[in-house]
Formats: structure tokens, sequence, C-alpha cells
């Protein structure tokens, strides 16, 4: 009757090894998002937490389904077989078998709740830097206090600078629909949820450039809303902070010059969305801040590196680069056939935006 | 009725053809119909799977567009949940139950067929959006507010909302009758701790149905309302809490889960047992489990929203609430191991995918539970590695115990066996491209890629992994193609198969295969859990077995329901009804008149009208009934 030989011990032993073996060497901590690298307290909580029940669920896997082949292999049917014992049931072993899975449960259940609560309430909730996160279709702002001023924020984007080894309490708002903020390394995510201001803190222990992504689905370009985190020391950030306070490098050179121009123009109405300190007309506040955005290290929400040939293309045709965003959408110089620019216009822009520094 | 007069057509007598599957209200041809129905809209979600992996088998693919593939996802899931996996549920309903508790039909035959029309109806809104300007494109979830008008101007939302409410009339029908049925039509002897375990879990999943959908009802409506005549429930922009809609879409959603996998459970239950020679492992253990898991799915809804920030505290309860869950679930699969311990286990194909069940179903329990803790959860939400665990409770879960229902029922449905070697392969290939394709998405979730991404750079790491994934789609995909083949191969011409194939132990398989029209030619009396087989091993006194020579004609006395035309009306009403808001008029000086919404309304009422003053049965037809 049986289609199956008996188990050859060894080969699934050596079955077993190889998919311990893949479970094991899988997932790279190197990988830029990957979540087994955490360089902050809630993120490292978070691992902790990940392995104690994942060793758990491990110990769990191997025995039921090690009692569930034993059994298949065991009791398969042999010709000749007659009907088994009809035994139906067995009051201890099943009591057993309810108790001992609500003890594993309880080794979960503890260091989740402490977890939980960690990671909820900031170390240190008055006196931190406090960041203001901004999600909106698909890019993010950053405020930051002014150090000098306090009343003064200071607005940039896709670009979070922290510095190392400090708590940064952060609040996350949305200007259109749902965003969730997410840096794997640094901590788990949590949502940016209009009208519902949310809080959390992190904290990063190595200087470095982080990868960070949306991580709750927000429309066409969903896939295109990444950011960067930038974590250094307390001098550089205190420096770049500094800098950001500072109105936009005024153009100097003849197509920059022209670039500035076109941008604050009738024809392209740059300035209508954007804001460039210390223009006098450009001071939008649909799209992302670019008094600085010469420095940066990428554009479009973080997808494409901060190059001549990058920002031609974003500038040329954005709904190629990013589908369905808004500038592409409403932007008359895109609607518009007439107010199309020439190559030209758009690489003097180009020149004036890489000299925003 | 003789005071009335109102002249109706004459009711449909055709035994045969295309017409008696149009006006058919005998519960085996209803079942037969979802379950075809069922298939066909699985093989289109699959389809859709197939573009989502063949888009992600590489980084920065450009096969499809970033519209496109959120359409397929949001699509895939709302397929998969409401179209394939739920009304697969319905055919196992609605040809087995009555077979298991020893009745002739359905409570309600008639509401039966209406909600398979209505289904249909619900399942043409949704598929038919791809050639209608657009299929939704917001996700099953459809969260507020990227639902709303200002985000999704096109009409594709519009569809999902109607497809879903038209699904939701149909399976409040079906839970409501099936509810009915299993209460009020068993066979007598048959306490409820005598019921067949697929019988147990279909109720308890028709109460979970009849309480669940209300709920997304009343979001819907509100949502319906947003987009149709500028209410402002989930319109962010005029201060609505877009909570709201998560907290409504889950308290629906988390049952939901249940709804699928419950019947899936009942399934197994059923084929243990047989395969292995032996009764069910702790039966009342097996039945409470699931009426505790049904009981609990309504404390849990949260833990899909553990991210939005409810804070610490209902992210601890919900956390433990859902661990919990495990606990029914875990008894369960220990149970199902009891039941083979000891047995004279047989490898046939059914008893194969309901080992795989098993196997895959402990996978996704413990993937369930790593993300029951919240804050580790924090890592893993949105992400691959939740993909992952869904795939392997519904795939593996759900999927794989629906078609060890079709191999375990075939041959009772057809009278013949389905080919044993082709079964073997097909789950085989099933198995192993069900692991190949989801146990990758744990890796790249842990790593870190989001879920819903229509694409990703090549610099994550992400790239081997999602090619493991798609070949192992391709092979998942030929595993149905091999059970396509099998099953038409099968039924044109399939090894002759007994009343009994199986030697099974409920009542379903004391009558021949297929069965007779009335199924049981005389109502069984039940003395034991297992009552078929109690009869055939204790030897009590045999009920008349259906067809025996002795009773050759009597079965043409027994007095069944009759064909009816109107449930289909009323179900063509209701699909024009709402299919018909989206067609308005201006007529004189008032604008926006859903004309063709309100003919449907019309054609609706006049087939509950009709279908209220047709008489059961023809009572001239009929006139020696007993």
């Amino acid at each position: 009757m049986s289609t199956l030989k008996a188990p050859n011990g060894k080969l699934l032993f050596t079955l077993l090894l190889v998919f311990l073996g893949i479970l094991l060497t899988a997932c790279y901590p190197d990988n830029p998002q990957s979540t087994f690298d955490a360089t902050g307290p809630v993120a490292r909580s978070q691992l902790t937490l990940f392995w104690v029940i994942f060793w758990a669920a491990a110990f769990v896997f191997v025995v039921v389904e090690g009692i569930l082949l034993y059994a298949v292999f065991k009791y398969r049917r042999r010709p000749g077989d007659g009907d088994p014992k009809q035994t139906h049931g067995n009051t201890k072993l099943e009591i057993g078998w309810t108790i001992l899975p609500s003890l594993v449960l309880v080794v979960v259940a503890v260091p989740t709740v402490i977890t939980i609560f960690d990671n909820a309430n900031s170390p240190d909730p008055e006196g931190a830097l406090q960041v203001g996160v901004v999600g909106e279709q698909w890019w993010w702002e950053f405020n930051y206090p002014d150090p000098a001023d306090p009343n003064n924020t200071l607005i940039t984007a896709n670009e979070l600078h922290i510095p190392v080894d400090e708590v940064v309490n952060i609040t996350l708002d949305s200007r259109d629909v749902l965003h969730s903020f997410w840096i794997p390394k640094i901590a788990g995510k949590v949502d940016l949820v209009p009208n519902n201001q949310n809080t959390m803190w992190i904290k990063a222990e190595e200087t470095g450039t982080y990868f960070a992504q949306c991580a709750e689905f927000c429309g066409e370009s969903h896939a295109l809303m990444r950011f960067w985190v930038i974590v250094e020391t307390r001098e550089e950030f205190d420096a770049w902070l500094a800098s950001e306070r500072e109105d936009a490098v005024e153009p100097t050179d003849p197509l920059a010059m022209q670039g500035k121009a076109i941008f604050e123009g009738s024809q392209a109405q740059c300035w209508l969305c954007h804001t460039v300190k210390g223009s006098q007309k450009a001071n939008g506040k649909v799209g992302p801040d670019l008094t600085h955005v010469g420095r940066r290290t990428h554009i479009a929400g973080g997808i494409r590196e901060n190059t001549q040939e990058n920002l031609t293309e974003w500038i040329t045709d954005p709904n190629s680069v990013k589908p369905g965003n808004i500038m592409s959408l409403e932007g008359q110089v895109y609607i518009d056939p007439t107010l199309k620019m020439t190559d030209a216009q758009i690489s003097a822009v180009v020149r004036y935006l890489q000299g925003l520094q | 009725m003789t005071t009335l007069s109102i002249p109706l057509p004459k009711r449909p007598t055709h035994p045969t053809g295309i017409w008696d599957w149009i006006t058919t209200i005998d519960h085996k041809k209803i079942g037969i119909l979802y379950g075809v129905t069922a298939f066909i809209m699985f093989l289109t979600g699959g389809i859709e799977a197939l573009y989502i992996r063949a888009q992600l088998a590489t980084p920065e693919a450009q096969l499809v567009s970033p519209e496109v593939f959120n359409q397929l996802f949001t699509m895939h899931a709302t397929t998969m949940i409401f179209l394939g996996v739920m009304p697969m549920g319905a055919a196992f309903f609605n040809y087995i139950i009555p077979l298991q508790i020893g009745a002739r039909d359905v409570a309600f035959p008639r509401l039966n067929a209406f909600s398979y029309w209505t289904f249909l109806g619900g399942a043409l809104i949704l598929k038919l959006s791809w050639f209608m300007g657009g299929a939704p494109n917001a996700g099953w979830f459809g969260y507020s507010p990227i639902t709303g008008l200002e985000y999704n101007p096109g009409h594709g939302i519009d569809f999902w909302i109607l497809s879903l409410q038209v699904l939701g009339i149909a399976s409040l029908a079906a839970a409501f009758n099936f509810i009915v049925t299993i209460l009020n039509m068993r066979a007598p002897g048959m306490s409820l701790m005598r019921m067949p375990l697929f019988t147990w879990m279909t109720l308890v999943t028709a109460f979970l149905l009849i309480l669940a959908f209300p709920v997304i009802t009343v979001a819907l409506i509100e949502l319906l309302f947003d987009r149709f005549y500028g209410t402002n429930f989930f319109v962010t922009t005029a201060g609505a809490n877009p909570l709201l809609w998560q907290h409504l879409f889950w308290i629906f959603g988390h049952p939901e889960v249940y709804i699928l996998i419950l019947p899936a459970m009942g399934i197994v239950s059923e084929i243990l047992p047989t395969f292995s020679k032996k009764p069910l492992f702790g039966y009342p253990v097996i039945v409470l489990s699931g009426i505790i898991i049904g009981f609990m799915g309504w404390m849990v809804w949260s833990h899909h929203m553990f991210t939005v920030g409810l804070g610490p505290v209902a992210n601890s309860v919900f956390a433990i609430t859902t661990m919990a869950i495990a606990v029914p679930t875990g008894v369960k699969i220990f149970n199902w191991i009891g039941t083979m311990w000891g047995g004279s286990i047989s490898f046939k194909t059914p008893m194969l995918f309901a080992i795989g069940f098993i196997a895959l179903f402990i996978v996704g329990g413990l993937s369930g539970v790593m993300h029951s803790s919240a804050a580790s959860d924090a890592q893993q939400q949105d992400t691959y590695f939740i993909v992952a665990h869904i795939h392997y409770v519904l795939f593996g879960g759900a999927i794989f115990a629906l078609f060890a229902g079709v191999y375990y029922w075939f041959p009772k449905i057809y009278g013949k066996f389905m080919d044993e070697k082709l079964g073997q392969l097909n789950f085989w290939l099933m198995f192993i491209g069900m692991n190949v394709t989801f146990f990758p998405m744990h890796f790249v979730g842990l790593d870190g890629m989001p879920r819903r991404v229509f694409t990703y750079p090549e610099n994550m790491g992400w790239d081997f992994w999602n090619m493991v994934a798609t070949v192992g789609s391709f092979v998942l995909a030929f595993g149905i193609l091999i059970f396509i083949v099998n099953y038409i191969k099968s039924v044109r011409s399939g090894e002759k198969a007994s009343g009994d194939p199986w030697d099974g132990r409920t009542l379903e398989w004391s009558i021949p295969s297929p069965p007779p029209h009335y199924n049981f030619l005389k109502i069984p009396t039940v003395h034991d859990v297992d009552a078929w087989w109690a009869q055939k091993r204790e030897r009590i006194p045999a009920v008349p077995v259906a067809g025996s020579s002795e009773d050759e004609h009597n079965g043409h006395d027994i007095h069944l329901p009759q064909p009816s035309y109107w449930p289909l009306v009323t179900s063509i009403g209701l699909f024009i009804g709402a299919y018909g808001l989206l067609f308005t008029f201006d007529i004189g000086g008032i604008t926006s008149v859903p004309v063709v919404g309100i003919i449907g309304g019309v054609i609706t009422l006049v087939g509950i009208a009709a279908w209220a003053l047709e008489p059961v049965n023809e009572p001239d037809e009929s006139p020696e009934h007993h």
C-alpha cells in the first residue's frame, strides 16, 4: 500500500544540516538593510528578542516536525495490516501539550513586553535632540530646531543627519497618506499617520551612512520612497546644522545665474513649490526645501545619486524617474508642452542646483 | 397562493443541460459550480502572482509599470481570499455538509443558489475591473486615506468596494444557510458532539462570517459614501482619523483569516483519520480548540497594527492575546499527529496533501508567533517576512488542505478516482515549489525588503533569493497545471470508484458515488462520531443504502425542492444594481442619477417578490409525495 520506502537516516540528517546551514547564512548582516546588523539600542533590543523567539521557534520546529516525520514513517501502512487500535484520545497527554506550549510562550511574552515598553519610552525625553519627520508622496522632510534661535526650524529633505551615540527623539507626521519610518540597522519601523502624531526614539552607535526606506504602502512610487541616515560625530553634526541655517549660495557663474533666473521665472515656476532660503521669490512649501540641495548625496527621495547626469534626467522627465510624483503631474512646466524647458535651460537649472551647497 | 394571481413564468423543469445548471438548487450541483468558479478565480489570482514574481525576479525590472504592479498585488490578494479560498471552502460546505449530516439538501436551497450567483456577480465586478479602466490599486486591506478620491480618483477602488459588498451578501446568505442546515437538519442521533469535524469547523466558520462581515460592510459603506456622496468618514484633509479604517478592517480581517483556515482544518481532520484508519485523536478537544480559535480570533486584530502607534499597553495586550491563540492551534497539531500515531497510514494523494498541510502550517504558525512579539515585529511588519508567513498559513495551510479535499472527495463526486501517479507528482511539485517560493521570503524580509514594492535596487543583497522565489513560483504553477490535467483526465476516464473507496468513516461514504440527487434513500440514524465506520465495523443494523437493488425505484418518490429562476434573477439584479452605481446620467434638472443602479434594484425586488410567491414545490407536479 505504501508508496514510501524506509527513511534513509543519513540522508535526512544531511538534508537537515543543509537546511540549517542555509538558514544561518541566508541573512547577511552586510546587506544595507539587514536587521541582523543592529547598530543602535532599539534595533539591538529587537534583534535580541528576535533571537530569543527564533531559537524557541527552532526548538519547537525541530521537535514537532520530527515527531510528525517519525509518526508518518513509523506508522506507514504495511501489506497485511488490519485495523489499528482505535484510540480516541489521552487526557493526560492532551493536558500536557496544552501546558507545554503555554510555558514556551511565557518565555517569549516576558521579554516581549519588557522590550515594548523600553522602546516606547525615550531614555531622555526632554534634553535630547528633537527631529520632526514628515512624510509625503514620495519623499521625507526633516525638521531640526535651530540651535541659535528657538523659534526657528531648519528644514531639509531626504537625508537625516544625527549625532553618533546620542538619543534622538523623533516625531512622525504625514501630510498625505500613510508612510512608515524605518532604518533597519538603527530601529524598527513606526508609521506616519495623518492627523495622528507618533513618536519614537533612536540612537546610532557607529558613524556612517545608513539605508532607510518607507515601509507602509503609500501609492504608485512607494518603492521609490527612500532616505539616507548620516550618523556623524557631534562636531560634524553641529557644523552641518549650523551651515543649514545659512541662506543659499548666490550663483556667480553665468550658467548658474541663468539657472536661477529660470528657477524663479514664469516658465518653469520652480519657486512656486520649492524654497531656497535667501531667494526673494522661492519659498514654496509643496516640494522639498532646496536651499542646500547641492551638497546632499542623493536626489529624488534618496533614490538617485546627486550627479549632474541624474539631476538632468530628473528635471527633464521626473515621471520617468519616479512615476506619479506631484511635480510631473501638477507642475505646469511638465503639463503644458508650450512651457517645456530646452536642454540648455535644463542644464542651467542643474548647474544652479548643484551650486546650492 | 390562490388569492394572489400574479402570473409567474412556468417553473424550470430542465433535468439536464445548461438550463439545469442555471436553475439548479441541488446543493451538489451548486457545490460544483462554486468549486469550478473558485478554481478559475484561483488561476487568475495565480497568474497575477506570476506577474508579480516575474517583475521581482531581478532588480530594477520593467516588466510592468508601478501602477500595474500595485493593481496586481491588490487583485492577487483580494482574488485569492474572496474569490479563491473562501468560495472553495463554500464548494465543500455545499457538496459535503448535507451528505455528512445525513440530509437531502441544505435548509434553504434557493437561498443557496442565490449565494452562488451573487458570488459570481461580485467576482465579475472585481475581475472585470482590469478591462474597465484599471483594477483597484490600494492593497486588499485598502488602507485609508489612499483609497480616498483625493489620492485615488480612478474607479478601481469603486469596483473593489462594490465587489466586496456583493460578495458579502453572498457570504452572509450562505453562512445563515449553513448554520440553519447544520443545526436543524442533522440525521437522528447526530448530536453536536457526534458531528464530523468538517461540519463542526464549517459551523464555527459560518458564525465568524455573520459576525465579521457586517463590520467590513459598514466600513465599505462609509468609504462608498465618501467616494460617491462626499461624506468625510475617511477624508483626512477634513480631519478624519485613518486608524478608524484600520480598526474596522482588521476587526473583520482577522476573523477572516480564521474563516479561511478553519474549513481547511476541518478537511484535514476528516482525511487524517480515514487514511490512518483511526478515529480523530481527542475529538472533543479538537472541536473545542476550533471554537476557541474562532472566539479568540476577535481579540487579536491590532497585531496587524503594531507599528501604527497604539502605545505600549495596547501593543503588549495584543501581543499576548496573539501568542495565546497559538495554544489551541498547537493543540490541534498535536492531536492530528496523535491521530496518525499508532495508525496504519496510507499515503494516497489526499493524505500527502493533509500531511503537507501540517508540516507547512507549523512553519507558518511559528513565524506567526515570531511577529506576535510586537517589539520584534517592528522589524518584520510590512516586509517579505510577513509575506512568507501568510503564504505558509494560507497556501501551505488553506490551499494544501483544499487540494487534499478535492483529491479526497473527488471519487464521491464523480464516482471515479483521480489519477494517483499524477496526484503524487502534483503534490511534490506543489510542496517543493511552495517552499522554494516562500521560504526565501523570510530571508529577504529580515534583510530589509519591504513588501508591496514594485522594484528594488541591485545593491541590496535581495537579488539571489528573489530569483529563487520566482523560479519556485513557476514550479508551483507547473504543479497546479498537473492538477488541472489530472482533474480533466479523471473526470473523463478515471478509474471507477465505489461508494466508499477510502474505507471512510462519515456518512457521505455510506451512499453511492456519485450520490443520487436525493442523497439518502432513507435518512440514517447515527450512534457514533464516525457513524459509517461504526456501522461497518460493529455491524449496527444497516440502513438501507440508496440505489441498492431492492429500492431501485423508490428514490423517485422522494420529495425534493424544485429548480427556480428567481435566485438567479435576484442575483442579476444585485450585480446590475451594484455595477450601475458607477453609471450615472443627468435627467432633467437632476444630476448624476444612477439609472442603471435603479434598474438593477428593481430587478432585485422583482426577483425577491417572485421568489416569495413561488411555492417550494409546484403542488401539481408531485401529487403523491410523502
